[in-house]
């Protein structure tokens, strides 16, 4: 049985749930300290976007498997304002909240698969993945 | 929550052994300066061996409060910072310029002794 787990951001202590979820269940998968690191800051990145700009969304986890290979992938949802310029969201140093501009290209680098669906007015879906090695 | 801070002659210590909420490290920015005021402390070491994560908002975090302690006239040394950290931050290009660093809590000290006597 693969282990989904939600966690609703609507507060700063949704963020440390979300990370805290995170973890668990990539430890569970068996993942090492490091990506168990890269994954948990992937998610406190998320989680942090869905709070500064939308206010309250979702972070879904769960383990996936595809063609042999397992991993876990992160959900991250919200009915916010939605993403105006994606390109820019993606530039190393790009911010608006007048943080370090790492969150987004930052989660990139750290996951193995990166996806970003936002429609203004509608909100954003991000959906990245990290495969075991 | 708040992070304990440690006097130990003209130095603060501080291990962070929580799990660094929002609030609890914009509190602990705040605490540190207050204490530096106080206790008219010249060097400050942050051993972070206990923490698992920094994601980019601890970051600027800890890089502030270095600057910031620096304004003041205190040297701040950050120690014991993971394997698993220190890849995650470089992989998210989180670069910590000027921020000195050490192994560990005694090469902290020895290496803010040798900053305020060199």
């Amino acid at each position: 049985m693969q282990v989904q787990t939600h966690v609703d951001i609507n507060s700063e202590w949704g963020i440390v749930a979300a990370r805290q979820a995170g973890r668990k269940l990539a430890r569970e998968i068996g993942f090492g300290s490091v990506d168990q690191a890269r994954i948990t800051t992937a998610i406190s990145e998320l989680a942090r976007n869905i709070y500064l700009y939308a206010n309250q969304g979702q972070i879904k986890i769960e383990e996936v498997t595809e063609s042999g290979k397992r991993g876990m992938k992160i959900i991250a949802s919200d009915e916010g304002p939605g993403i105006k310029d994606l390109r820019r969201v993606m530039e190393d140093g790009f911010t608006t909240s007048g943080g370090l501009g790492a969150g987004l290209p930052g989660v990139k680098r750290l996951m193995d698969e990166f996806g970003i669906e936002s429609e203004q007015d509608e909100g954003t879906v991000i959906t990245t993945i990290k495969w075991l090695r | 929550m708040r992070i304990p801070i440690l006097k130990l002659h003209d130095y603060l210590l501080i291990s962070v052994q929580v799990e660094l909420d929002d609030q609890t490290a914009l509190r602990f920015q705040e605490d540190v300066l207050e204490k530096i005021h106080e206790e008219g402390s010249r060097g400050v070491v942050i051993d972070l061996t206990s923490v698992e994560m920094i994601d980019s908002f601890i970051a600027k975090v800890l890089g502030d409060v270095v600057d910031m302690s620096n304004l003041m006239g205190a040297r701040v040394v950050l120690t014991g910072i993971q394997p698993a950290v220190a890849i995650t931050l470089i992989d998210m290009g989180i670069v910590l310029d000027e921020v000195p660093t050490a192994l560990d809590l005694e090469q902290g000290l020895e290496r803010l002794q040798l900053e305020l006597e060199g």
